[in-house]
């Protein structure tokens, strides 16, 4: 094999995320195409469990520090720097999530490397290491190509499905020691969120409720698929008006404004004074019993049904597909 | 084409201010108030009311009025003019001391509610309170089956400038009116332009609210933007763009003639009527809109045109003309439904309706274009979209026109 | 407390955007600026925190069309000092303007001493990186990103900084001081300044400003952008025919594919 392509490993509270084996999925067909083996790159503290799940890379390079025992951003930067001095690889894919945010960055701005940033796919083309990326909030693609090697890039979650990433043939470990400094920044102490302590406007996913859910009894439907998302419910303003859920949770004109990767917008019209607050989410999907309700112009998907239908079709189908990986 | 710049000023021009208040005739009508609470029993909002008119004028008078100052009740006036109509010493109510009080209340809120604040940063920035697109705000004339022109392309003089407004321009009902009064002018053979993509709002909600600042600012863009074209006259759909540029653009300078849609096609009431064949069933209850009707005494001239569609039968709700019911979309009232809610206030369009639905007709009719959205919005709240439709005089006029 | 928020004009999502004819860049002739949305949250928080603990906020930002109208509300908000760098092309990459914001931090008085240094934790053209990361390195300062709550402590030279992580968790951290930090949103959303202010600030105070140092770092670029499109919009929802259970497990295909569920 010439040459080597790197995986960050993301993990968080004891699991791996769903977007490591993503990018492992997409590591694996470019190292394919480079010719080059894939690395997986395992950054923690007693983080050899994680390893056997890891296959799809040739080897995983590990490094065990206590330092690493929680993500800090720079210390992940300071411990690939020192791992690049051993090895050079092609390029390298860090997973874009909140839990390691920033990391690419520093890495890229420390050694003058080339970081492209919200990438949907990678790949070796024209002798080059490209990307595909999406920017301005999903309405602009560019294809994007690295000047210089290694190349770093952030990569969106949902490029590949998490199966073609997740293997259990053993990998080779590749074991160092590293002395690392200690960082300007501690983590004291992680604080869950409360129950109903929700702010619409920072949730990834929301399960929002119109006159279509029909009565407050049937909420508890919609609130399951918003757990089954670790997502939230909300609602349009008649439903707010009734005092079905609290005002924080009315979306529209006259509520928040969201712009979540996934909007469920369930027996909800689409009337502009409701669409006002939701048109910029990445991803709508109606379910409504009107053909020519509004909500259908500015959806992505559409199922023309009866909420009280779908919805518990929607909670079942999920609930058959977990089990690949586990989720971040 | 950039936003709506902020740097400069209005011409210098007697304003009155607070300052200057009771210097002014105005002011010094407002020292001739007998406190007779005419005013705040009228209001709409008057049993929320902390500083009714009356008790602004008596804190005024003890030099207290720092007090009213700090107070948010005043985010509770829609600035329907009943105030002021009522009075019985006609002192310029919401026309003089509301706005001025309500520019020191704005300036002393500690903080805005969030769906006025994202409907006044929008009218700054995009010239209109919805966030769209200044580039889109013409885009609904290529649904019509006939031109319209836009002055920015075709500037030769013009008859009529026709100033569209927001809700007109980018609401789907509100293309809807724009449709039916186009095809209004169209069939009267009126010589019309609109400034397309280069309208941006009048201002009149924001300076009604006390946003004096925004409102300077959209006029100077305004004013602008008119001096570029020619035309001899200024016709809107806009009751508030209407109030604005005839009581209070002439202070920057403003010298052109403006009217309001509806009283400008009744004046063409006998080139319409031989156009109205079709007999449209409806029984219809007319809505005066409060800066149409009150402010400007607009009654008649809707009800002769509805009055003239063949089938129409005219109801009048309990409070009609002078003391019809506000819609409470004025004077910011249009962004502060939430707000209301959350204090438990009745919203005032639903008010209006339960009234309209007692005299048993199918249509509301209106000629503001903040009635139709507020008033369809209230009806499915209610439970009657079944029972009633709203649709403005325009629309009406139209579907009675044969095609 | 001496706060520097960098603030960065990227293009106004709301009007349309359209590609440059070199099919690689956007058309900036009919693109609008607007501040980015977390770094208006990044000035709100620095606000809080003055009218906390005292101190000032000076706001830097590179030349842009529309910036002197951001600048000039931030003042009226109450930052106390504005600045903007000018001399740069237009379009720079955020890696351009990181590298040019450092040079300027790291030159003019003014700039230097910062306890904290403020912007946004992400913009929608963040194609070549973050900024707040970027400017930490340049300016050797410690970072933390996706920052929802900042507590100073300046006698301890620390702050408590929340940073948000997937499903609602945060995260406390103690960080030491000076620092970095890109924040996501402030305590409270941004206020609403009265128009008359801006207007009345526009009259009586200026923006300084500091022309460009130097020119882009060497080895740039490091990246080639070789093609921009816009997606297809449809303007219609495709819509997903079949039963109950036909539709969600469709439905369920389409969320997978794009790491959903």
């Amino acid at each position: 094999m010439d040459g080597q392509f790197w995986v960050v490993v993301e993990h968080w509270k004891g699991r791996v995320s769903q977007i490591t084996y993503e990018a492992l999925a997409v590591g694996r067909e470019v190292a394919d195409q480079l010719g080059a083996s894939l690395h997986a790159v395992l950054l923690g503290h007693n983080a050899r469990e994680f390893v056997p799940t890891l296959g799809k890379a040739d080897c995983v390079i590990y490094i065990d520090h206590p330092l690493l025992s929680e993500v800090v951003a720079e210390t992940y930067a300071e411990a690939l720097v020192q791992l690049l001095k051993e090895g050079k690889p092609r390029g390298i894919i860090f997973p874009l999530t909140n839990v390691t945010l920033g990391a690419a960055t520093l890495l890229g701005a420390r050694l003058r490397l080339p970081v492209i940033n919200f990438c949907t796919d990678i790949q070796f083309a024209e002798g080059r290491l490209q990307a595909r990326c999406v920017l301005y909030g999903g309405k602009i693609e560019s294809r994007v190509a690295a000047e210089r090697e290694p190349a770093i890039f952030g990569l969106w979650p949902g490029a590949r499905p998490a199966e073609k990433g997740f293997s259990e043939r053993h990998p080779l470990i590749e074991e160092f020691d590293m002395i690392l400094p200690e960082p300007a920044i501690h983590l004291k102490k992680y604080i869950e969120p409360e129950a109903g302590d929700v702010d619409i406007t920072q949730q990834e996913v929301l399960v929002a409720v119109g006159r279509g859910i029909q009565s407050q009894e049937n909420l508890h439907l919609a609130e399951a698929v918003a757990k089954q998302f670790h997502g939230a419910v909300c609602a349009s303003r008649p439903v707010i008006d009734q005092g079905w859920l609290p005002l924080s949770r009315q979306v529209g004109k006259s509520g928040a404004t969201v712009k979540p990767k996934l909007y469920l917008a369930l027996g909800i019209s689409g009337a502009p004074e409701h669409a006002e607050g939701m048109k910029s989410a990445a991803l709508i999907v109606a379910v409504n019993t009107d053909r020519g309700a509004p909500i259908f112009n500015i959806a992505h998907y559409g199922i023309v049904g009866d909420v009280l239908e779908v919805l518990p079709a929607l909670s079942k189908a999920i609930e058959s597909r977990k089990g690949v990986g586990s989720h971040a | 084409m950039g936003g709506a710049t902020l740097t400069g000023g209005n011409p210098s021009s007697p304003e009155v201010t607070l300052d200057n208040l009771l210097q002014s005739p105005q002011g010094r009508d407002l020292l001739t108030c007998i406190q007779c609470g005419l005013c705040a029993g009228t209001c709409p909002y008057g049993d929320v009311m902390a500083y009714p008119p009356r008790r602004i004028i008596a804190m005024l008078r003890a030099g207290m009025l720092e007090g009213v100052f700090k107070s948010e009740s005043l985010l509770a006036c829609v600035a329907c003019y009943s105030c002021m109509a009522k009075c019985p010493r006609n002192i310029q109510l919401t026309e003089v001391l509301l706005p001025l009080v309500k520019e020191q209340v704005f300036l002393n809120l500690a903080e805005l509610p969030a769906e006025l604040h994202k409907a006044l940063d929008n009218t700054l920035r995009y010239g209109n309170p919805m966030a769209e697109s200044p580039r889109k705000r013409a885009a609904w004339i290529k649904t019509l089956d006939f031109p319209i022109r836009v002055l920015a392309e075709d500037p030769r003089p013009v008859d009529v400038l026709w100033f569209v407004e927001c809700q007109n321009s980018y609401h789907p009902r509100g293309q809807d009116v724009s449709r039916a009064t186009a095809k209004l002018f169209h069939a009267l053979g009126i010589d019309f332009a609109i400034l397309g993509n280069e309208e941006k709002c009048a201002g009149e909600c924001a300076r009604l609210l006390g946003e004096k600042g925004l409102f300077d600012t959209l006029t100077d863009y305004n004013m602008a933007v008119f001096s570029k074209y020619h035309f001899n006259r200024i016709v809107t759909s806009g009751t508030h763009a209407y109030d604005a540029f005839t009581h209070r653009y002439p202070a920057a300078g403003f010298r052109y003639q403006v009217e309001h849609t509806t009283p400008f096609f009744a004046a063409y009431l006998e080139q319409l009527k031989p156009r109205l064949n079709r007999t449209l069933h409806y029984a219809v209850t007319y809505h005066d809109s409060c800066c149409l009707g009150r402010h400007n005494g607009f009654y008649e001239q809707p009800r002769l045109l509805l009055q003239a569609i063949p089938g129409v039968k005219l109801l009048e709700m309990p409070h009609n003309r002078i003391s019809a019911i506000c819609c409470g979309g004025g004077g910011g009232g249009m962004w502060l439904d939430t707000y209301y809610k959350a204090k438990g206030y009745e919203r005032l369009s639903e008010r209006r309706v339960k009234e309209a639905v007692t005299t048993g007709a199918d249509v509301i009719a209106v000629s503001c274009p903040y009635e139709i959205s507020r008033f369809e919005d209230a009806l499915k709240v209610l439970g009657h979209e079944k029972k009633m439709i709203v649709r403005d005089v325009t629309e009406l006029l139209s579907e009675a026109m044969e095609v | 407390m001496n706060i520097l928020v960098v603030l960065r004009m990227v293009p106004d999502v709301v009007e349309e955007l359209e590609i440059a004819p070199d099919g690689k860049s956007l058309n900036l002739e009919f693109a609008r600026m607007v501040l980015s949305e977390s770094d208006d949250h990044a000035l709100e928080q620095a606000l809080l925190i003055k009218i906390r603990d005292g101190g000032t906020v000076t706001v830097l930002a590179l030349e842009a069309p529309e910036v002197d109208d951001a600048l000039f509300a931030a003042m009226a908000k109450g930052a106390d000092r504005a600045l903007k760098i000018t001399g740069p092309k237009a379009g720079v990459t955020t890696r351009e303007a990181a590298h040019i914001i450092a040079g300027a931090i790291s030159s003019e008085p003014g700039l230097k001493g910062a306890d904290l240094v403020l912007t946004g934790t992400q913009a929608i053209n963040d194609l070549d990186g973050l900024m707040a990361p970027m400017l930490a390195q340049e300016l050797g300062l410690p970072f933390l990103g996706i920052v929802t709550g900042l507590i100073p402590n300046s006698s301890a030279r620390t702050a408590l900084a929340t940073k948000e992580y997937p499903r609602g968790v945060r995260g406390e951290f103690e960080v030491a001081l000076p620092a970095m930090f890109g924040i996501q949103a402030a305590e409270k959303p941004p206020r609403y300044v009265p128009v008359v202010k801006v207007r009345n600030v526009m009259k009586s105070r200026k923006i300084d400003c500091v022309s460009l140092a130097e020119t882009v770092e060497p080895g740039f670029p490091l990246l080639q952008v070789l093609e921009m499109t816009k997606p297809q919009a449809t303007g219609h929802a495709e819509i997903l025919e079949g039963s109950a259970d036909q539709t969600a497990e469709a439905l369920c295909t389409i969320l997978a594919e794009r790491g959903l569920l």
